[in-house]
C-alpha cells in the first residue's frame, strides 16, 4: 500500500459500466478498486472522476470503498510467462504461481514507423488459399472474416502451429469455454506448450474486462520481441466482441455513437491495437492474426470495414457448394504485404499464376450465373465450371497442407488440363517454361 | 507575460485549462506532467475555458497540472533539408529519435543545424523586395532551393547586404532588410510558418493549363489531372488505393513530392522510405527519396497529430511552390483527418452533423484543396502544387460525408470499384464513374493537342463511349443470354473488353508495364481504337469470343514488352495481320 492512498466513501453515479465520484490528485488512465473490483479512470472533469469498471457495476453501493492504486494496469513480464495461461488481468487461471519479472504498463508507447524494417520473411501455413493466393509475412497484422459458424479458430490454431514462430500468444475475448478448451488441447496436443502463452476471457467473464486482453497480449509479444528478439505470433480472437465491449463503455459514457452504434475513435481505438505487429530492425518480430466475426458476411458494418482499412489484409471464410469445404474466397481475401514474398521468397512464377487462376475462377462465377439464369453454356464455360471445381479442392479449401511449389504445381496442372495458354494470359517466358502439355 | 493554466479536466486526449490571461484559437500551449512537456492546441475557448487536444496519449494527467502558453500557432520550420526527410505530424524529426519506441514528449530539430550549403546570392544591395522573393540559393540535391524572404514579413523592403558566395549552415544571416519604417532585420536560411494558413507571396493563381504525368494509363490517357490541379481517390479497402497513389508517388512528374501517411499503417510508410531510397525518378534519373519529403502519422500515433499532418505536408509543398517548383501532394487518407475532427467534436459534445463527423467538414475540406493550385511568382516564374488524397469510405459506400465533401472540392475523381477489384482487374478505378473536370479545360484540350496528338480528348471520349456501349451490350447479354442477342452486342461487348485489358489494365508490380509514357500511351490508344473503329464479321459468338481473346493477349504481351524492342514490334506485326 502506497503512503499517499485515500479511501473515499461515496459514490455520486453509476451506471452499468461506470462509476463516478469526487477525487482529488487523480491521474488519467490510473487503476483504482472499487468494492473490490478493478477500475480505470476515463474521464477526469473538475473534481468528478469517472472509472470504469472491468467487471460491471452489479452490486456495487454508492458507500462503496474506492482506492486508487496511482499507476495504469501493468503486466510483470520474464521468461516465466511461456507455458502459461492467464485471465484479462493477467493472474494465473492454471494453478500455478505468480509471474516474478519487471512490471511493465501496457497499452505502451508505439515504435517510431522510421526504426521499423519492411517485412520480408515467409510465413507458410500450408493451406494454398493463404500461401499462394494470400501469402503471409512475418509483422504483418491480418484478420480472418469469417461468419459464426465458420471453423476460423480451428484454421487460426492451425496456422498457428505450423507457422515457424518462437511464440504463439492467444488473446481470447468472449472465447467460449469449449472453444478454450479447444486450443488447450491443439497446444498441447502439438507438444507446443512451452511457446505458449494464453489471456483468456470466455463469455463467463464479464464482457468490459475483454478491453485489457490484447493489451495484455501484446505487452508480453512486445517483451519477447524486443527484448529477446524472438519472432511472437499474436492470435487475437474474436475481435467483434472487443468493439462491442468498446460500444459499451462509450454508450455508459454518453457519447454520440457514429455507425453501427460504434464509438466514433473506434478506428484509432483498433488501430492502436493491430499497430503493434512489427518487424524491428533487429530479428525480432510481432505478426497479429485475428478473428472478426461477421453478420451473415456483411463487411460493411463498422467493425469489419475499420478494421479492413487497418490490417494488412483479410482472410474471408465461406463455404463453397461446389466441393461442400470451407474454402479462403479468392476474391474477398487480401494479404497487403504478399508481394514482399512472392516471386522472391518463393518461385519467379508464383505471382502471375496466382492472379491468371483468381482470374479463370471468376470467369466461373459469371458461367455459373449464365447457368443459373437459365442460359446456353459456351464450350468455355463449361471448361472454366470443371476448372472451377478442381481449384476450390485441389487448391481453396482450408484442408489443403502442400508446399508452395506443390501449390503452383498444382496450378499449372489444372491450366494445361482446362485452358490454352493465351486464355491464361500469363506471360510468354513464363508458359514456355513451366506449361504442363 | 506568457498565459499560464492548470488542468481541470480531462477525456482522452481533449483536456480543459482553466487560464489565466488572453488565450488565441489555434494556439500552442504544453502541459507540464510528471517531468515531460506535452505539445496541445487550443480548439474552443468558453470564459477563461480552455478546450486543448493534446498530440500526445494524456495517459498519467493529473487536475491541476500546469500549462504554458506559447503565444502563437502550431508552426514548421522550413529551409534546406525538408526533402528526404521524414517527419511526424508536427515535424519532428523520426530520423534522428534514437530510441526504437516514440517517447511521449520528445520533440526533435527538423533539420540539420550543423551541415553547411553552398550559398549563392540572388538578390544585390538596393533591390526592393517583399515576402517570398528570392535572396539567394542553394543546392538541394539536384534542387535549386531558393531563400526567400520570409512569407510573414509585410510591405516592401529594401536589401541591406547579401552574403557572398559560400558554404553556410542554416542559421547563418545571409541577408539583411530595411524595413519602410527603417528597421534592420536579419533573414537566415529558415523560417516559421503557422500551418493552417495558406501561404501567399504570389501574384496570381491562373487556372491550370497543362497536365502532370504520371505513367498511369488510366489517369493521364482516361481522367487526366493537371499541374497544379486536385483529385481524390475513394475506394473500399483492398481496392488497391495504396498501390495507385505509390504508383503516383514513384512516376508523377513533380520536382518535389510531399507524401503524407495520415492515420494509415505503418508498414505502408516503411516500404516508402525501404524502396524510394533504391528507385530512381524516371524524370531526371535521380534518386526518388533526394525530391521526397515523408510526413508520417500512422494510424497509431495521437489522433490530434492526424489533423496537423496534412496542413505541415500543405505548407512544404507551398513552400517549394514559391520557389518555381512543381509540388506534389500526396495525402493517404483524408478520411482518418476527418475521424480525428469527429473525436475531437464528439469529446467536446458539439451536435453533430452526419454520420457523426462536425458539421463544418465540407468547409474544412473544401478550403484544404483550395490550397493546391499552379501560381504565378512575383517574378512572373510559375509553381504548382497538385493535391491527390484518398478517401476510405465506410464500408465502401460513396453516399457518406468525407466522399460528398470532397466530390465538391476536388476536380478529379477515381473512383476505385469493389467489383473490379474482386476480378483483379487493376487499377481498379471505374472507367464511367470516374472523370477528370480538366478533360472540359479548353486550355487544356488545347495543350494535349499540342503535346500529344490532335484530336486527342475526343479519341478519349471515344474510348469511353466505346466502354460504355460495350457495358449495355454485356447487361442485355446477361438477360437475353448468348443466343438471344444480335452478333454485334458481343462484337461490343469484346471491344470494350478489349480497352478494359489494354488501356484500364496496368500490371503495377511489372518493371516495364508500370510506368507507361504519354508517347506509349498514345500509341496503345491508336492501336486499340484502330481495332475498336473497324467492323468484323463472326460465324457465332465463340468465335468472336476466341478472336478478341487472343488480340487481348497479343496487346497485353505488348505491355509487357519494352517500347520499340524488337518483341514489341513482333506483336504489333502480329496483330495488324490479325485485324488486316
Amino acid at each position: 500500500m502506497k503512503a499517499y492512498q485515500r479511501v473515499y466513501t461515496r459514490l455520486e453515479g453509476i451506471t452499468k459500466a461506470t462509476v463516478s465520484l469526487r477525487a482529488q490528485g487523480v491521474s488519467n488512465d490510473e487503476l483504482a478498486v472499487v468494492g473490490g473490483r478493478l477500475a480505470q479512470v476515463v474521464r477526469i472533469k473538475g473534481d468528478v472522476v469517472t472509472l470504469q469498471i472491468f467487471s460491471g457495476t452489479e452490486g456495487i453501493p454508492t458507500n462503496a470503498e474506492v482506492t486508487f492504486l496511482g499507476e495504469p494496469p501493468t503486466l510483470k513480464v520474464s521468461e516465466q510467462l511461456s507455458g502459461r495461461f492467464f485471465d484479462a488481468y493477467g493472474h494465473p487461471i492454471d494453478g500455478g504461481p505468480e509471474i516474478e519479472g519487471e512490471e511493465r504498463q501496457i497499452g505502451g508507447p508505439s515504435v517510431n514507423p522510421y526504426k521499423r524494417r519492411q517485412p520480408s520473411q515467409l510465413i507458410p501455413t500450408g493451406i494454398a488459399g493463404i500461401d499462394l493466393n494470400n501469402t503471409l509475412v512475418s509483422g504483418q497484422k491480418i484478420p480472418f472474416f469469417a461468419d459464426p459458424d465458420q471453423p476460423y479458430n480451428q484454421v487460426m490454431a492451425d496456422v498457428a502451429l505450423r507457422a515457424d514462430v518462437d511464440k504463439i500468444i492467444l488473446g481470447g475475448m468472449g472465447l467460449s469455454n469449449d472453444d478454450y478448451l479447444f486450443f488447450r488441447h491443439s497446444f498441447e496436443a502439438a507438444g507446443a506448450l512451452d511457446k505458449i502463452i494464453c489471456f483468456i476471457n470466455t463469455t463467463e467473464n464479464p464482457p468490459v474486462e475483454r478491453l485489457l486482453v490484447p493489451d495484455m497480449a501484446l505487452t508480453a509479444a512486445e517483451y519477447f520481441a524486443v527484448e529477446k528478439n524472438e519472432k511472437v505470433l499474436v492470435l487475437l480472437t474474436d475481435m467483434t466482441l472487443y468493439a462491442d465491449a468498446l460500444s459499451i463503455v462509450s454508450n455508459r459514457m454518453d457519447q454520440i455513437p457514429s455507425k453501427d452504434s460504434m464509438p466514433g475513435s473506434l478506428y484509432s481505438d483498433l488501430a492502436k491495437i493491430y499497430e503493434k505487429a512489427v518487424q524491428l530492425p533487429t530479428e525480432g518480430s510481432i505478426t497479429i492474426i485475428a478473428v472478426t466475426t461477421l453478420n451473415d458476411g456483411d463487411i460493411t458494418h463498422a467493425i469489419p470495414d475499420n478494421t479492413g482499412y487497418i490490417t494488412e489484409g483479410q482472410l474471408f471464410l465461406r463455404a463453397d457448394s461446389d466441393t461442400g469445404k470451407v474454402i479462403i474466397d479468392p476474391f474477398r481475401s487480401l494479404s497487403r504485404l504478399k508481394q514482399l514474398v512472392q516471386n522472391k521468397k518463393t518461385r519467379e512464377d508464383h505471382s502471375q499464376v496466382m492472379n491468371a487462376s483468381v482470374r479463370l475462377y471468376a470467369d466461373a462465377q459469371n458461367a455459373k450465373t449464365k447457368l443459373e439464369n437459365g442460359f446456353d453454356l459456351s464450350d468455355y464455360d463449361h471448361r472454366c465450371l470443371a476448372y472451377a471445381k478442381d481449384y476450390a479442392r485441389e487448391l481453396l479449401a482450408i484442408d489443403v497442407n502442400i508446399s508452395i511449389t506443390e501449390m503452383l504445381d498444382t496450378a499449372w496442372k489444372l491450366f494445361g488440363k482446362y485452358f490454352t495458354p493465351a486464355e491464361t494470359g500469363i506471360k510468354q517466358a513464363l508458359i514456355d517454361k513451366y506449361w504442363v502439355k | 507575460m506568457k498565459t499560464k493554466g492548470i488542468v481541470t479536466g480531462i477525456v482522452s486526449n481533449l483536456v480543459t485549462v482553466q487560464v489565466d490571461g488572453p488565450v488565441a484559437e489555434n494556439e500552442i500551449c504544453y502541459i507540464l506532467s510528471g517531468g515531460t512537456k506535452l505539445m496541445a492546441e487550443v480548439i474552443k475557448v468558453n470564459g477563461n475555458a480552455a478546450s486543448v487536444q493534446v498530440f500526445e496519449s494524456t495517459r498519467g494527467l493529473k487536475g491541476g497540472d500546469t500549462v504554458e502558453f506559447e503565444g502563437k500557432m502550431l508552426e514548421i520550420t522550413l529551409g534546406p533539408g525538408l526533402l528526404s526527410s521524414v517527419y511526424d505530424g508536427l515535424q519532428n524529426n523520426l530520423a534522428t529519435m534514437t530510441e526504437v519506441f516514440l517517447q511521449r514528449g520528445e520533440y526533435t530539430e527538423p533539420l540539420d543545424r550543423e551541415k553547411t550549403w553552398d550559398f549563392q546570392p540572388l538578390a544585390k544591395p538596393g533591390d526592393k523586395v517583399e515576402a517570398a522573393d528570392w535572396l539567394g540559393d542553394v543546392k538541394e540535391g539536384w534542387l535549386p532551393h531558393k531563400i526567400m524572404v520570409p512569407f510573414s514579413f509585410r510591405g516592401a523592403y529594401t536589401v541591406k547586404s547579401v552574403k557572398e558566395a559560400g558554404a553556410y549552415n542554416v542559421d547563418t544571416v545571409i541577408a539583411t532588410l530595411v524595413s519602410e519604417a527603417g528597421e534592420e532585420v536579419p533573414v537566415t536560411m529558415t523560417q516559421k510558418w503557422p500551418v493552417k494558413l495558406a501561404v501567399k507571396g504570389y501574384k496570381e493563381k491562373p487556372r491550370p493549363n497543362r497536365i502532370m504525368e504520371t505513367g498511369v494509363r488510366v489517369i493521364d490517357t482516361m481522367n487526366p489531372i493537371a499541374e497544379g490541379g486536385t483529385g481524390f481517390i475513394p475506394g473500399p479497402f483492398g481496392c488497391g488505393k495504396t498501390v495507385l497513389q505509390h504508383a503516383i508517388a514513384k512516376q508523377g512528374d513533380a520536382d518535389v513530392i510531399v507524401m503524407a501517411a495520415c492515420g494509415e499503417r505503418a508498414n505502408e510508410v516503411v516500404e516508402i522510405f525501404t524502396e524510394f531510397p533504391q528507385l530512381i525518378d524516371p524524370h531526371t534519373g535521380r534518386h526518388l527519396m533526394e525530391r521526397t519529403t515523408i510526413i508520417c502519422n500512422t494510424s497509431n500515433m495521437p489522433v490530434a497529430a492526424r489533423e496537423a499532418s496534412v496542413y505541415t505536408a500543405m505548407t512544404i509543398c507551398e513552400y517549394y511552390r514559391a520557389m518555381g517548383l512543381k509540388c506534389l501532394l500526396l495525402a493517404d487518407s483524408t478520411s482518418r483527418w476527418a475521424q480525428a475532427l469527429r473525436e475531437m467534436s464528439n469529446r467536446m459534445e458539439e451536435l453533430p452533423g452526419a454520420d457523426a463527423f462536425p458539421v463544418d467538414l465540407s468547409a474544412i475540406i473544401s478550403n484544404f484543396y483550395a490550397r493546391a493550385g499552379m501560381v504565378v511568382l512575383n517574378n512572373g516564374q510559375t509553381g504548382a502544387v497538385t493535391f491527390i488524397g484518398t478517401v476510405s469510405p465506410a464500408g465502401g459506400n460513396l453516399k457518406e460525408p468525407v466522399t460528398e465533401s470532397t466530390k465538391k472540392a476536388a476536380r478529379c475523381f477515381y473512383a476505385l470499384e469493389q467489383n473490379r477489384a474482386d476480378q483483379k482487374r487493376y487499377p481498379a478505378v471505374g472507367p464511367l464513374d470516374s472523370y477528370s473536370k480538366y478533360l472540359d479545360y479548353p486550355e487544356i484540350v488545347a495543350y494535349l493537342d499540342q503535346t500529344v496528338e490532335h484530336g486527342w480528348v475526343e479519341k478519349v471520349l471515344h474510348a469511353k463511349n466505346v466502354i460504355r456501349r460495350g457495358k449495355e451490350a454485356a447487361e442485355q447479354i446477361n438477360i437475353l443470354g448468348d443466343d438471344g442477342v444480335p452478333m454485334s452486342y458481343h462484337v461490343n461487348f469484346w471491344k470494350s473488353e478489349l480497352v478494359d485489358f489494354v488501356i484500364l489494365q496496368q500490371d503495377a508490380f511489372d518493371a516495364i508495364d508500370a510506368l507507361c509514357p504519354l508517347e506509349r500511351q498514345r500509341f496503345m490508344l491508336d492501336l486499340v481504337l484502330e481495332i475498336c473503329d473497324k467492323d468484323y464479321e463472326f460465324e457465332d459468338f465463340e468465335k468472336c469470343r476466341d478472336f478478341f481473346k487472343n488480340l487481348i493477349n497479343e496487346l497485353r504481351q505488348m505491355n509487357y514488352s519494352a517500347w520499340q524492342s524488337e518483341q514489341f514490334e513482333a506483336y504489333n506485326n502480329t496483330i495488324k495481320q490479325l485485324i488486316a
